[in-house]
């Protein structure tokens, strides 16, 4: 699989380490009063769609950077890579605009 | 039809033409007191042991595909009891035991070869914990055996012992483990379940269940509404997709593991190795080919395939323990989908759902487990109680704090 990098252009996924689901960004509120499950629905469960999914990627081989890969799980074509920081920052504009 | 050697004598001479088919074709009736979701290795074993042991009646297998054509038909055909913690092991070695009987029990040849797995040691941290598995192992009633460099040569001289990064320091043996005939396992079972009146109905795809107030009142298929009054869900690699249905999330990723075999050669390798260290295990099939693999490829993926880079790493890997493997050819590589939990272990539990059970997250080790998984699943559905030896497979277990974790890497299922 090649990784499109939005800094780096193309680069193979060898380079690269897997994390899991993009939603491991969002971690929830710890002083809600549901924190304990919610914490747990964030650790453990996991959507695991058959088809696009959106996940962590570490460029642990290059810029050291983390980015948000939207893959397809079934035929592994990538479809859109974005910085993870930035996913990040939009999330939080987002949250705060709320 | 019974088969025995008079039976096989009998046909031989009569020109092979009274052989039946191993299982009938049934439609599908318009309700069952148990329908199993997931006609693979444990979902037949399920139903097997429902009617056999549990005297259940009124048994249906639905199989999306065809018997055999799922995950049971495409691992390396390894069994063992070797692991560490007191929630797994005396489950696996209740599967052993279930192994060592098998053929007899099910009348079919499986081909089941105790044969021997070994796992390499390269430093004195692997041979210290080596030694506290096989004592664990020891005390569940398992065997374990620890090989110093000299007692690993007489058994595999072959091996490349002063490997610059890994020289071999021994191993852990433990002797009963081996392989077996995969396929067989999914007929043997399949027409045992047959002959004791379980429907197996193939291409028949669970498209939803129906629940109302909680309870379950049957599954729809592709075939039509089936009915049942319990609904065991066994269907590992794609559970969460099944799941989903009965809008339950799971502590589950899917990942592809790959596998090869080589074509076939002389007699070499007469057990199975497990180099851990360099991401590699190889046995040698009755036919001659060697079997082996290495490590997931580390991302989600339902393919049935994976890709280049692991077929790479296992192959450096074979080749740093065995060089001899530099001059054997690779016939096929495929690859398989599984459920990889949060802890790497399994789950076999209720669900919320009343009525509606749960068998999955066996990660890559599903094949061994097969009969203890199945006799445990139907002991569940029978009794709604857990077996003694599956009392730990909850799915709750990482709300209450009860993962059992074999490798210790906590939450990060490709890493188990």
């Amino acid at each position: 699989m090649i990784i499109n990098h939005p800094l780096l252009g193309p680069r193979d996924a060898q380079e690269f380490t897997y994390l899991g689901d993009a939603t491991l960004i969002n971690r929830p509120d710890w002083q809600s009063d549901n924190a304990a499950q919610a914490f747990h629905d964030y650790l453990y469960l996991r959507d695991n769609p058959a088809g696009e999914h959106r996940e962590l990627w570490f460029h642990e081989q290059g810029d050291r950077s983390w980015l948000v890969v939207t893959r397809n799980t079934v035929t592994h074509e990538i479809l859109s890579v974005e910085m993870a920081r930035d996913v990040a920052k939009a999330a939080a504009a987002e949250r705060s605009a709320q | 039809m019974r088969y025995s050697a008079l039976k096989l004598i009998k046909e031989a001479v009569t020109g092979h033409k009274g052989w039946t088919p191993q299982w009938r074709d049934p439609e599908p009736a318009q309700a069952y007191d148990y329908v199993i979701v997931g006609g693979g290795g444990h979902g037949l074993a399920t139903a097997y042991y429902l009617a056999k042991e549990f005297g259940a009646a009124r048994i249906a297998v639905l199989e999306k595909g065809w018997i055999g054509g799922g995950n049971v038909g495409r691992n390396t055909t390894i069994i063992r009891s070797n692991y560490l913690l007191d929630g797994n092991e005396p489950f696996y070695e209740f599967s052993l035991k279930l192994w060592e009987n098998l053929e007899q029990d099910f009348n079919y040849n499986a081909m089941v070869s105790q044969r021997g797995i070994l796992n390499l040691i390269h430093s004195d941290a692997q041979r210290d914990a080596a030694r506290r598995r096989g004592n664990a192992m020891i005390l569940n009633g398992s065997d374990a055996e620890l090989l110093d460099t000299e007692g690993v040569r007489a058994m595999y001289p072959f091996l490349n012992f002063n490997d610059a990064r890994f020289p071999i320091k021994g191993g852990l043996l433990h002797r009963r483990g081996g392989t077996v005939r995969h396929d067989a396992v999914a007929w043997g079972y399949a027409r045992g379940a047959d002959m004791r009146g379980v429907d197996i109905i193939q291409n028949c795809e669970v498209t939803g269940f129906r629940i109302e107030n909680g309870k379950v009142l049957g599954v729809e298929t592709s075939r039509g509404f089936i009915g049942a009054k319990k609904v065991g869900v066994s269907v590992a690699g794609s559970s969460s997709r099944v799941m989903e249905k009965a809008g339950m999330r799971l502590p589950i990723e899917t990942h592809v593991l790959q596998a090869f075999v080589s074509e076939g050669l002389k007699p070499f390798i007469p057990g199975v190795i497990t180099y851990g260290a360099g991401h590699f295990y190889c046995s040698q099939s009755d036919k001659g080919g060697l079997v082996f693999g290495g490590d997931l490829d580390m991302y989600n993926s339902y393919a049935q395939r994976g890709n280049l880079p692991v077929v790479e790493d296992v192959i450096e890997g074979g080749i740093s323990l065995i060089p001899a493997l530099g001059r054997a050819r690779l016939l096929r590589s495929w690859g398989g989908i599984m459920d990889m939990s949060m802890d790497g272990s399994p789950f076999i539990d209720k669900t919320h759902i009343d009525g509606l059970y749960f068998n999955g997250g066996w990660c890559y080790g599903g094949f061994k487990a097969t009969p203890a998984s199945g006799y445990c699943f139907a002991h569940l559905l029978k009794t709604d109680r857990p077996h003694d030896t599956a009392t730990a497979y909850r799915l709750d277990r990482f709300m209450t704090g009860h993962m059992i974790d074999e490798k210790g890497q906590g939450a990060q299922p490709n890493l188990h």
